[in-house]
């Protein structure tokens, strides 16, 4: 990677395809977060991969020059993983709602981050559905009010930084749209991490669930003396809910499924040529 | 046992069928492989069924817990484990109880007699030992065989406790049911000797019992099965499974593509994944998910990113699975997956044989989602479908799906190894990708297929997914371009059908009655037909592999027939698509009683409609 010549600046991983997201969706944030993020770490929009669930966000890889796959509500993980193991070389970015990850999908992360492959996946949290018109989702408060809770939601929201470092997630951080610098470097962070990377972004739905004056009074930066190594203050600091802490809380390293699955080839072919050879063997 | 035996039998058995029973911890499946096994290295044809209960350990000495395997070996066209057994081999009164109706007159039935006490006897219904029953030996050849004490008195010298002495039980069965049919013991012995490689004390008591089964084995009538004369290739028995994941193999190889398999474990399907699994060539990749959501999704991606993905399933997961090849349809990729059916709806008989998810396979996804619908007919064939599977989801940059069946899963027949050669004269390439500007959705005029470019490539970088895209990759709401790529993915599909073989008509063409039968159904049928015309009766029979879609010359050719039958385990779903497209009634023949059908069965509604037809 080269640090002189910059090959790629956010520009070169704009697409024709113009976002089709309300004006001040927290959505564009990330976006152009992403795209400082790409340019500073110049990875080559050939080997880029960008896999999305459904919803507003999940229009993302249509946004970004890249290979990119829009593929089904709640499925980023397993899409990804699939990519990564056919071809483990490429930088491969899974992005989505709070209702495509948590929800429909949330059953796809714990095995995701015990599995640890080398993949970065950015939540574009805003507490609602935005696609399907402002429904409550797994993070919206107590007592939500929208069209499927009209008395407010009965449903204690998740905490999906705690839940992530719980299920051993090997990198686990939190941003906020309406800090796109601090942003770009946690995704840069969380992409160069090898394993998997999970950054949860706060991204406003301005037209279903406009946030934009409720976060930044509570935002706080993680501790500069935090240990990110340190797993139950991760946790610990997961927790506290006064704050919306930003900041990476937890990393650590752990072999990635790819090299497990490298492992287990090698050790497969020790133990003797694969069935069909043998087979074809026995009569040529 | 009565009679003086077949000692002195000149003329060969054609063929003989062995069922062996007994309790699900008995080692019955064990035994029976073991006896197909060295049935198969004699250079006999072969067919075997398995019939195990769901629960892994049903109550000892139970009807729910009697497991059996059943095989026809003798030589020439070996179509079914057929019917009826003509040697029943029984290890307790509870697989006396399930399996002696099935015992053709006048065969022969082999029972541990020891195992008739009090308790087995109470556990099985049965208020008197049916052994001492004067009639049973009337109507059968009964060999009191003590199998029981015969392994413990073999074993006296034996350091092992009794509970594991008696786990010996089915060798001694074993070699004595070889030495009835003249089989050696060697191939046996040394496959003994290769299992419990690191208990030799366990492996010398099963040896043990083995000869020692032989001895007592010897003393009774032999029978002489012929034997095929021996052909050219190279030939190993193999079940649906093996066959399957050999196919998957085979296709990674000539077609030069990495495989990615998601999987999640279901009966009878996770087999598959298990072979694949410890193939150890880098060519294949295995990822046991989280659900078949994942699996899918795995092997959808991966396919998207240059490998061939596939996935192995049954009903309930094939259900889960559904919307992914919905996006598969749409994102026009290739994904192989097999439905090794079993009977349903929900959890249903897990262990059972049915073919009811065919409609299912056509139909059961929103939208119009057009995909390839192959059936294999045989355990080997399970091999030839799977390859061609793999072939057309590549060519075609298509979702294709197979159906399987628990019978066929793990039923056994013998294999001609193929030659790689002619699996490369098979091969059709996708159409390579053109020069300049790289559009997602432009298409290979000829095949319709779209041109597929893997990430990794410059230059190449495009979008694609579930939503309706034009021409140049974009995603499109106009509705004229949504028909014109509904049209369009329909019209890639049904354009398979002109390029099938001609249907192949088995029997006699000039019958009135034709047969169309697919899937798994295709040995009774055929041997069926077999029998109906040598007895003078003319049937007609097609055998369908694609049921989507459907071969191009199928409705002129069964104009010539009066009477179209349609036997499927299901209520009917082939025969419905066959109406719909004959606009004529046909007339079906069902049976749901997780059992595959039997060769009279099929017989029997030939002859009664022939008759309905003469009197009419
Ligand atoms: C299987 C399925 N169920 C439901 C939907 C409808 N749907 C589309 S997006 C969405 C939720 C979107 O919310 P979120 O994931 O938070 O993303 P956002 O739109 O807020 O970015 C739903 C329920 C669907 N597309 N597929
Ligand atoms: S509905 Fe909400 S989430 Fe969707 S684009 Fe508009 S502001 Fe963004």
């Amino acid at each position: 990677m080269s640090t002189t010549v910059a090959e790629f600046t956010p520009q070169s991983y704009k697409t024709d395809e113009h976002p089709i997201w309300c004006p001040g969706c927290g959505d564009f944030g990330v976006l152009d977060s992403l795209y400082k993020s790409l340019a500073g770490l110049s990875v080559n929009p050939k080997d880029l991969v960008v896999v999305s669930g459904i919803g507003c966000s999940g229009r993302t890889p249509g946004f970004v020059k890249s290979y990119g796959f829009h593929s089904v509500h709640g499925r980023v993980l397993p899409v990804a993983l699939g990519v990564k193991l056919a071809n483990p070389a490429l930088t491969v970015i899974g992005v989505g709602g709070d209702g495509d990850g948590f929800a429909i999908g949330g059953g796809h992360i714990p095995h995701t981050a015990r599995r640890n492959p080398d993949f970065t996946y950015l939540i574009m949290d805003n507490s609602t559905y935005g696609l399907t018109k402002g429904q409550y989702s797994p993070t919206s408060p107590l007592g939500f009010q929208a069209g499927s809770t009209p008395y407010g939601s009965i449903e204690q929201p998740l905490n999906p930084l705690a839940m992530l470092i719980a299920y051993g997630a090997t990198f686990v951080g939190q941003g906020y749209s309406g800090k796109p610098r601090e942003l770009a470097d946690l995704i840069t962070r969380a992409i160069q991490h090898k394993g998997f990377g999970f950054v949860n972004i706060l991204s406003p739905c301005i037209t279903f669930y406009n946030t934009y004056k409720v976060i930044p009074p509570k935002i706080a930066e993680v501790p500069k003396d935090h240990d990110v190594s340190n797993r139950a203050k991760a946790f610990e600091l997961a927790l506290e809910t006064d704050h919306v802490m930003l900041g990476v809380f937890y990393q650590t390293q752990r072999p990635t499924f790819e090299d497990g699955v490298a492992g287990v080839i090698k050790q497969a072919q020790a133990a003797g040529p694969p069935r069909l050879e043998a087979i074809f063997a026995e009569f040529s | 046992m009565n009679g003086n035996g077949a000692d002195g039998e000149v003329e060969p058995l054609r063929a003989l069928v062995v069922r062996l029973a007994g309790d699900s911890g008995d080692g019955m499946q064990m035994m029976g492989e073991l006896f197909s096994e060295s049935c198969a290295l004699a250079g006999h044809a072969l067919c075997t069924f398995v019939d195990f209960p769901a629960e892994i350990r049903a109550p000892q000495g139970t009807l729910p817990g009697v497991s059996a395997y059943q095989l026809q070996f003798g030589a020439g066209r070996t179509l079914t484990p057929g019917d009826r057994p003509d040697v029943l081999l029984v290890m307790n009164p509870a697989a006396l109880r399930v399996h002696l109706c099935e015992l053709a007159s006048g065969g022969t039935l082999m029972a541990d007699a020891d195992t008739f006490n009090e308790s087995s006897l109470r556990k099985a219904g049965y208020a008197q030992n049916p052994l001492v029953d004067p009639d049973l030996r009337l109507r059968f050849r009964v060999a009191d065989l003590q199998i029981t004490t015969g392994t413990l008195l073999a074993l006296a010298d034996s350091a092992l406790g009794a509970t594991e002495k008696k786990r010996c039980r089915n060798f001694y069965a074993l070699g004595v049911l070889l030495a009835t049919v003249d089989l050696p013991r060697e191939p046996v012995l040394r496959r003994i000797e290769a299992k419990w490689r690191n208990d030799e004390a366990v492996a010398l008591a099963n040896s043990t019992a083995l000869c020692a089964g032989g001895e007592a084995g010897v003393k009774l009538p032999r029978r002489n099965v012929a034997r095929s004369a021996p052909r050219p290739g190279h030939y190993r028995k193999i079940n649906g499974n093996e066959a399957a994941a050999l196919g998957f193999q085979a296709a990674a190889r000539i077609y030069g593509k990495s495989i990615v398999l998601g999987g999640y474990p279901i009966t009878p399907a996770s087999s598959i994944l298990e072979l694949l699994a410890r193939n150890g060539s880098p060519a294949v990749k295995t990822v046991q998910a989280e659900d078949e959501m994942a699996a899918a999704g795995i092997a959808l991606g991966a396919s998207w990113a240059g490998s061939l993905g596939i996935s192995v399933t049954s009903g309930p997961g094939l259900c889960l699975m559904a919307e992914f090849l919905g996006l598969a349809v749409m994102a026009e990729l290739p994904l192989v997956v097999v439905d090794v059916q079993r009977a349903g709806p929900s959890t249903g008989l897990p262990t059972k044989t049915e073919q009811s998810d065919l409609l299912m396979a056509l139909f059961g996804r929103h939208g119009e989602s057009p995909l390839p619908v192959l059936a294999a007919r045989s355990p080997a064939d399970c091999f030839a479908v799977v390859f061609e599977a793999c072939g057309l989801a590549l060519r075609l940059s298509t979702p294709v799906l197979v159906l399987s069946d628990g019978y066929l899963a793990s039923s056994s027949e013998i294999w001609r190894i193929p030659d790689p050669d002619e699996l490369l004269a098979q091969r059709g390439d996708a159409p390579v990708v053109p020069d300049g500007d790289y559009q997602p959705y432009r298409r290979d005029l000829q095949s319709l297929a779209r041109h597929l470019a893997p990430p990794g490539e410059p230059g190449h970088e495009h979008r694609i997914g579930g939503l309706e895209k034009n021409e140049q990759g974009w995603v499109s709401y106009d509705p004229g371009n949504h028909e014109l790529m509904v049209k369009l993915r329909a019209r890639k599909i049904r354009n398979i059908a002109q390029r099938l073989p001609p249907l192949a008509i088995e029997g006699d063409k000039e019958a009135d009655l034709i047969i169309v039968g697919w899937g798994s159904t295709y040995g009774a049928i055929a041997a069926a037909v077999e029998k109906l015309c040598a007895e003078g009766r003319p049937v007609a029979l097609a055998h369908l592999r694609q049921l989507a879609p459907l071969p191009a010359d199928l409705p002129a050719l069964l104009e010539r027939f009066p009477t179209v039958l349609v036997p499927e385990l299901n209520l009917g779903q082939l025969a419905l698509l066959l109406q719909d497209r004959l606009l004529r009634k046909v007339v079906p023949l069902s049976k749901v009683r997780g059992q595959p059908f039997t060769v009279v069965e099929i017989c029997e509604r030939v002859r009664e409609l022939s008759r309905g037809r003469r009197t009419a």
